[in-house]
């Protein structure tokens, strides 16, 4: 019994100690994006704001640069999660069902590729853009974006199609499915989880994406949210506006929460017990 | 629905293996045919050929007046249920069963109808808003069940639907299944390598090993006239009994003693050497249980051990063969998958028998029900072909015997895998 308690209560204070770590920066932020300007100018040693103020995000969302980056990151992430989960998803049932030639080479060559750091491609990739009149546009961002994410969602989708049995899709067939339905509206809903999970991945990775998003563009009218944010420098240039930059921080957070939030559901597991004997 | 007609059928795997070997099964306009066979036989697979599942190497499938063999699943018209029933866990019950219509376009109210329909003759109205997760294995049988019956196909296919039910629920659906085939009157085939299901449900049943077709027989011609050694020890539970034999005129020379058979049986047997004697356990009894031992011998063994089941006793009593038919015997427990612990004979006594373990019990047998087998070929030489179906190798003995030469290939082609 004493040692149950015990490990109850290291098991809290660990889970505790954790939360601390991970959650107080973002406290921070948030407490900072209440503050008015000059109380951050003025280096201010408290935790919560003085006085209470949401001035700063009517400002940054008056700020039409700032608008424009985030309409910016919201199409170039979603165009390319979008492209990147149906190829990736076409790929990955082609490496799940079918024995072709070659078929370890696609999947080690798609790990190299994820394993390549992004830095060592933003020289080379400056070259060709501005050759083929891609720099600074969206294509420019989504097309490196669909190369480092495709690798990652191909690995997630491929392991979630081998899991669905072969049966699944002859059913489908013998119940009068064409191959193209069977894998429509059988197999694609089954893989739902891991299709969600690679959409997640990929999604997360446009939006906080910066060395590419900083190189590759030099305007507004391609640039980033992240990118952006570096763009935030005020009057001052000793003093940067920490007030607005937090604020900026919070905005660009919640999309991402929202979407944890409404997808954790869908990405739970085991969609597939019941589907055979189990 | 649909007569389906199999002509010379082969299966040749990419290795070269060869699963199915020169099959002909014509399966009569609602006829309730059924594929048995120990496991690795070829039922599986010609059963995947039937409804597309498989590219057919060789062959016609006719389905009706029409040859499938090139023809897409869903263009077959066939409906089938899988060994792990294979429902879809994103849809509901009622989803599932609808599934194949909606993929055919069927309206709305059809839909509705159809699914309902069945729903009701397969008891499964309160779970229709249900996903098969939450199912029990029995209740998951039946949406398979289900989805084949809300289509008007041309003919069911069963891929062992009960292997994965536990033994009470087997017997259920067993009966389930027949009386529901028996309504719909639909061509049906069915495979399992369950004797019993075998024998409850067919109209007639095709016995295969090793993708060759041994017997296709109704079931009591099966059991009663078995073609060869093989058919002869798949069919019945406990197995056949098989004895070595010396004819001598109308005398049986058996281990235990000898016994009398028909003329005109015995004179098929003539010079043969040594034989194979088949005698099913229930053709012996125990002679004091027996009121009016009519034609038939007895002999005295020693009884090793004795199971009682209530009704009936079974009776093992070891004997002694020799290695010509022990070689034989050997094969043919490894062609029925079992393992061959040593030569004893099963006797199925009553159950009023007091015979104990150990007892010297006084045996009598039916010597009017005996076969016998030639050792070198495992053909039945006492089959009443009048009454045994289409026996193979009889009909057509250097057809199977071409096909038991591919077979023979196929084996090779396995070992030198392992090897």
């Amino acid at each position: 019994m004493a040692t149950k308690t015990k490990t109850g209560i290291g098991t809290w204070v660990g889970f505790v100690l954790i939360l601390v770590w991970c959650l107080l920066p973002v406290a921070w932020i948030v407490s900072l994006s209440f503050k008015s300007l000059e109380e951050t100018t003025a280096g201010s040693p408290q935790f919560l704001p003085k006085d209470f103020t949401t001035g700063n995000y009517g400002e940054i969302l008056d700020n039409g640069d700032f608008t424009r980056a985030l309409i910016n990151s919201f199409s170039i992430s979603l165009i390319a999660t979008v492209l990147s989960v149906i190829l990736a998803t076409l790929a990955a049932y082609a490496i799940a069902r079918l024995e072709f030639k070659g078929k370890r080479l696609v999947l080690s060559m798609a790990l190299a590729i994820a394993m390549f750091p992004v830095v060592s491609l933003v020289g080379p990739l400056f070259d060709m853009w501005r050759t083929f009149g891609l720099f600074n546009t969206w294509p420019g961002l989504i097309i490196p974006y669909m190369t480092f994410t495709l690798p990652l969602a191909i690995w997630t989708l491929s392991a979630f199609f081998r899991e669905i049995p072969w049966e699944m899709e002859q059913a489908a067939q013998v119940d009068g499915a064409t191959s193209w339905q069977a894998f429509r509206k059988v197999i694609v809903p089954l893989a739902a989880p891991g299709v969600f999970t690679a959409a997640i991945l990929t999604f997360f990775f446009a939006w906080n994406e910066f060395v590419l998003a900083i190189s590759l563009t030099s305007t507004t009218s391609s640039r980033t949210v992240p990118a952006q944010m570096s763009f935030f420098v005020g009057p001052d240039p000793f003093n940067p506006p920490y007030a607005q930059l937090a604020t900026a921080s919070v905005i660009v957070t919640i999309p991402v929460i929202i979407i944890v939030l409404l997808f954790q559901r869908k990405i739970v597991a085991g969609l597939t017990s019941g589907a055979v004997k189990g | 629905m649909a007569a389906i007609d199999m002509k010379n059928i082969v299966k040749k795997y990419g290795d070269g293996f060869p699963a199915v070997n020169d099959v002909s099964i014509d399966v009569q306009d609602g006829e309730f045919m059924i594929l048995v066979g120990p496991s690795g036989c070829g039922k599986s697979t010609l059963l995947r050929m039937i409804v597309g599942l498989e590219d057919i190497t060789t062959g016609d499938m006719m389905i009706g007046d029409k040859r499938v063999n090139d023809l897409a699943p869903r263009d077959r018209n066939l409906a089938m249920v899988f060994q792990n029933y294979a429902l879809y866990p994103h849809l509901t019950v009622y989803e599932n069963i609808a599934f194949p219509l909606r993929l055919a376009g069927a309206p709305e109210s059809e839909i509705d109808q159809k699914v309902r329909e069945a729903s009701k003759t397969l008891e499964l109205d309160e779970h229709l808003e249900r996903k098969p997760g939450n199912l029990s294995g029995g209740q998951r049988q039946r949406v398979a069940m289900g989805r084949a019956i809300v289509r008007d196909a041309d003919a069911f296919l069963f891929d062992e639907p009960l292997s994965n039910l536990d033994a009470k629920l087997r017997g259920q659906m067993r009966t389930e299944i027949s009386r529901l085939q028996k309504r719909l009157g639909i061509t049906t085939v069915y495979v399992t390598h369950d004797q019993t299901e075998a024998m409850t449900l067919g109209d007639r049943v095709a016995v295969m090993k090793r993708g060759v077709l041994q017997q296709l027989a109704s079931p009591r011609e099966l059991y009663e006239n078995p073609g060869n050694l093989f058919v002869a020890g798949f069919i019945g539970s406990p197995p056949m009994n098989f004895l070595p034999a010396e004819v001598d005129g109308t005398s049986v020379k058996l281990p235990f003693g000898t016994v009398t058979i028909s003329e005109e049986k015995a004179k098929r047997a003539q010079g043969k050497g040594l034989l194979i004697a088949g005698i099913r356990p229930e053709h012996f009894e125990d002679a004091s249980v027996k009121d009016s031992p009519t034609a038939g011998s007895t002999f005295s063994a020693r009884v090793d051990v004795v199971e009682w089941l209530g009704n009936e006793a079974y009776a093992y009593i070891p004997f002694e063969a020799p290695p010509e038919v022990q070689a034989q015997l050997t094969q043919l427990e490894k062609d029925l998958d079992g393992e061959s612990m040593r030569t004893q004979l099963v006797i199925s006594l009553d159950g009023a028998s007091r015979i104990a373990e150990g007892d010297e019990a006084e045996i009598w047998v039916d010597a009017r029900k005996i076969h016998l087998f030639d050792p070198s070929t495992g053909e039945n030489l006492t089959v009443d072909e009048a009454r045994a179906g289409r026996i193979h190798g009889r009909e057509d003995p250097s057809g199977m015997a071409k096909a038991e030469a591919m077979a023979d290939e196929g084996e090779e082609i396995h070992s030198a895998d392992e090897a």
